[in-house]
């Protein structure tokens, strides 16, 4: 999740885009990422290079790449949509592209990025925040109804720390760029597109990540080592308490790839073979329908006609009652009832 | 957690065949007697297995139905005179001497819901077959312990606790044909005549768990994410079983699963190798290749290999036309089906024998498996679900109910307690729909869109934003309110004092 938008913002998307890179590229398909970027940095009308997001200076590294598939995008990144994917209660019309549909065997791994992180929220869009109550609160929520086996937090942002001190449900881990009280920072600029292209924390895991093939056998110690202080100058942070296995035994695959469990099929059952002459077997009765032409395929003139809704009329309520009640009565108390007569 | 404690109830009657009869008896022919197992999974949930059995001789019409040759002829004869409801069992004992049952075996399943067991031992002995009849016809431990899987601690549960599929109201099959190189193959597979012929039955049987779906593809210029190893040997190439786990990922993409609908998706491929990789086999752990050339995935599908014959290439010209054998295709992939369901037949002891489904698929009494984990799977998730979510109202007092979320929220508590007193009584088929119908209100009532609970205020900032606006309002309200007391009281004062 990318939270943060403007062109100056760059290095947020090129984050989010390079931890989708390498999802990718260790084995998770496009139907299990959720990506939610709030602005368009490859199609900016200030992009010099259009179509393109890179990683590194000298313009090493394009992680935007030709296949990259945007869940949600531009103003979509909210906070009520993102705790709406992670719970699941989203209107029964979205698409399964931006749903979770995770069950009690799935690994998920949650990546946030923004620019105006601070001690227990982070800005979306400039606008809203959540805080780390409210993500807490999704999570056991998601611990309830099983939508997740393991969860694998990071957080890129200031202050990042104060992200992940709430959480209470089971099986979660957690990796913070920054310590409460610390901004993270970013790594180089590049001259020729004109803002800083990475933030150090993701930079330098990204720089790990990309040693990693789908069969390693690295784990989360080596990650939570990625980015010593001498390197980000902030310091990276992680919590474990709340996760069953010990961080030596968990393979950075678990999370950022995807290895399934395999059998081998050792049983058949017996078929009689049909001869050729059999016949198919005619099917259920389909009601003829005429083929939709385009145009006819929404009710256009009843929608366009259609009378806006009446909202319905609620008295107001007690405490406003009492307010302009209180205030009433102290006004002609004051100046007399006599003056009621000038009011009116 | 919630707590909840499950009666199960197998119907089983016994029906002796003249001359079957143990000696031992407690009572004349008909009797009735009940036992009861516990099944405890954690501190909160147990449950209790009754198995009420009713003791019998046999009718006429059974006699005649058991005076045939075979035990296959007699399980299809006593099943048209018995209508067993679901969930019931019935066991004929046959006399020790019978040549119904095979020489060796003791015990026959058919593919109803009947077994043939050959008396000898008395009563005692008796009881002993029953129980590992019910375990095999009806549920075991730890299938029930499988489909509670959430509330077991994570140690004690196997490794196969979680692979079966979760019980859900629907699921979509697909199946797709990988032709990695089309100019070497022109492949052409008959799959909807296959899948009328010898899909649908399995899947008419299975409407009473879910809606199916069945839709499948093909796909070009698809290929494994591994390269096979050639080994000079059986100059064939070999797939070794550690490689297996990675050759889903890179073909899912192109799976186009996403765009199905909601319900579980289970992959079925057939994938037919280049010519250059051809043939190819998959090598089990013991280096052994395996014989039906195929590998699934839990709570995913089923993938199998197709060799096309070697002689073929040296007569024809390029693209060879290949026309794919569906039975031998089938008859992988619907074992895969039933193995993705967990209706494997496990180990049995030797002189059990169980009848093949044959062409249906699925015999009655592995539906009736299905039905008991699903059922009591889908009561333990709606007490579960509706447990959170009131926890979650309790803990958010903001939080509007809307009327349509409280009426599935009744409507889901009501259905459960109803699959609970069906499961009490035995009436299997009544309990599981019953437990369907709650998990889609409790399910519909949990994941309401309207449930958001976005609004939280701390307690210091609701003071920050509230008090700029109230503190200089309320500073004249206050002094005028302090006048008119002032005021009040001097009223009070002075006529006292004129007097």
């Amino acid at each position: 999740v990318c939270t943060s938008r403007f062109w100056f913002n760059y290095r947020h998307v090129a984050n989010t885009l390079s931890v989708y890179r390498s999802v990718k590229r260790l084995g998770i398909p496009d139907s299990h990422i959720v990506l939610m970027l709030a602005d368009d940095m490859a199609c900016n009308p200030r992009n010099p290079k259009p179509a393109t997001v890179f990683s590194h200076k000298n313009m090493e590294l394009n992680v935007y790449g030709d296949d990259v598939e945007v869940d949600y995008r531009s103003y979509e990144v909210t906070v009520e949509n993102f705790l709406r994917v992670l719970t699941g209660r989203i209107p029964p019309s979205t698409p399964r592209s931006k749903r979770l549909l995770s069950d009690d065997r799935s690994n998920i791994l949650i990546y946030m990025t923004g620019s105006h992180g601070g001690n227990g929220f982070l800005k979306f869009q400039d606008s809203e925040e959540i805080t780390n109550v409210e993500l807490a609160d999704a999570f056991e929520q998601m611990w309830q109804k099983r939508r997740y086996n393991e969860l694998l937090f990071i957080i890129d942002t200031c202050q990042g720390a104060s992200m992940y001190e709430r959480f209470y449900s089971p099986n979660i881990m957690a990796l913070a760029s920054s310590q409460v009280g610390e901004d993270s920072l970013s790594h180089q600029p590049d001259l020729g597109i004109g803002v800083h292209l990475m933030d150090r924390y993701t930079f330098y895991m990204l720089e790990f990540l990309e040693e990693i093939h789908p069969a390693s056998q690295t784990n989360m110690n080596d990650l939570f080592q990625v980015c010593p202080k001498s390197l980000c100058v902030s310091t990276p942070g992680h919590r474990t308490d709340l996760f069953q296995r010990d961080p030596q035994n968990v393979l950075i695959t678990d999370f950022f790839g995807s290895v399934r469990k395999v059998e081998i099929t050792t049983e058949t059952i017996s078929l009689n073979r049909y001869s050729a002459g059999f016949e198919s077997k005619l099917p259920k009765d389909e009601l003829a329908t005429e083929p939709l032409k385009y145009a006819e395929q929404l009710p256009v003139a009843q929608i366009i006609h259609q009378k806006p809704k009446q909202k319905d009329w609620h008295p107001p309520g007690g405490f406003i009652l009492g307010l302009w009640a209180l205030i009433i009565m102290v006004f002609f108390k004051t100046y007399g009832i006599k003056h009621m007569k000038h009011v009116f | 957690a919630a707590s909840a404690q499950f009666q199960l109830t197998v119907p089983i009657a016994v029906v002796f065949v003249p001359g079957s009869v143990p000696e031992d008896l407690p009572g004349p022919l008909p009797f009735r007697d009940v036992q009861e197992m516990e099944i405890s999974v954690n501190l909160r949930t147990s449950t209790t297995s009754r198995y009420q059995t009713v003791y019998r001789s046999t009718t006429a019409e059974e006699e005649a139905a058991l005076d045939v040759a075979t035990a296959q002829e007699a399980d299809a004869a006593l099943h048209l005179l018995q209508d067993a409801p679901l969930g019931a069992l019935t066991v004929y004992v046959l006399p020790e001497t019978s040549s119904l049952l095979p020489q060796g075996i003791s015990v026959y399943v058919g593919k109803h819901r009947s077994a043939l067991v050959r008396a000898g031992g008395g009563l005692a002995a008796l009881r002993v077959r029953l129980r590992q009849l019910t375990q095999v016809m009806s549920f075991t431990a730890s299938s029930i312990a499988a489909a509670l899987s959430d509330r077991v601690p994570d140690g004690q549960l196997g490794p196969d606790a979680r692979r079966h599929l979760k019980s859900s109201l629907g699921y979509e099959i697909t199946f797709s044909l990988l032709n990695p190189d089309p100019k070497s193959h022109a492949v052409d597979w008959d799959i909807e005549g296959a899948v009328n012929r010898y899909v649908q039955p399995i899947l008419d049987k299975l409407s009473l768990v879910a809606n199916f779906s069945v839709d499948s593809q093909i796909l070009y210029y698809a290929v494994l994410g591994v390269t096979p190893r050639f080994d000079k040997e059986s100059s064939s190439f070999l797939l070794s079983a550690h490689s297996l786990p990675h050759v889903i990922n890179p073909v899912e993409a192109r799976l186009g699963s996403s765009a199905a609908s909601l319900y579980p998706v289970l992959n079925f491929l057939l994938y037919v190798p280049e010519r250059s990789h051809s043939p190819l086999y998959i090598q089990d752990q013991d280096g052994a290749p395996v014989s039906t050339n195929a590998f699934h995935s839990p709570r995913w599908g089923g993938i199998m290999i197709y060799n096309v014959e070697a002689p073929a290439y040296a007569k024809a010209s390029l693209p060879l036309d290949v026309d794919v054998d569906m039975v031998r295709v089938m008859e992988v992939f619907l074992a895969q089906l039933r193995l993705l369901f967990g209706l494997s037949r496990e180990e049995l002891p030797p002189e059990f024998l169980l009848e093949s489904p044959g062409d249906e698929g699925l015999a009655d009494w592995e539906l009736d498996r299905l039905l008991w984990a699903h059922t009591v799977e889908n009561i333990a998730t709606v007490s579960t679900t509706l447990t959170s979510l009131a926890q979650l109202l309790d803990k958010i007092g903001n939080i509007v109910i809307k009327d349509d979320v409280a009426s599935e929220v009744y409507q889901a508590v009501a259905s459960a307690q109803s699959a609970m007193a069906q499961l009490a009584t035995g009436n299997l088929l009544s309990a599981f729909q019953a437990s369907k119908e709650a998990v889609t209100s409790s399910e519909r009532a949990f994941f309401d869109p309207s449930l958001l609970h976005l609004l939280y205020f701390p307690d210091d900032q609701k003071f920050a934003i509230y008090i700029p606006l109230f503190l200089p309002m309320a500073v004249p309200i206050l002094l005028s309110l302090a006048k008119i007391v002032r005021e009040a009281r001097q009223r009070t004062k002075e006529p006292t004092k004129l007097d």
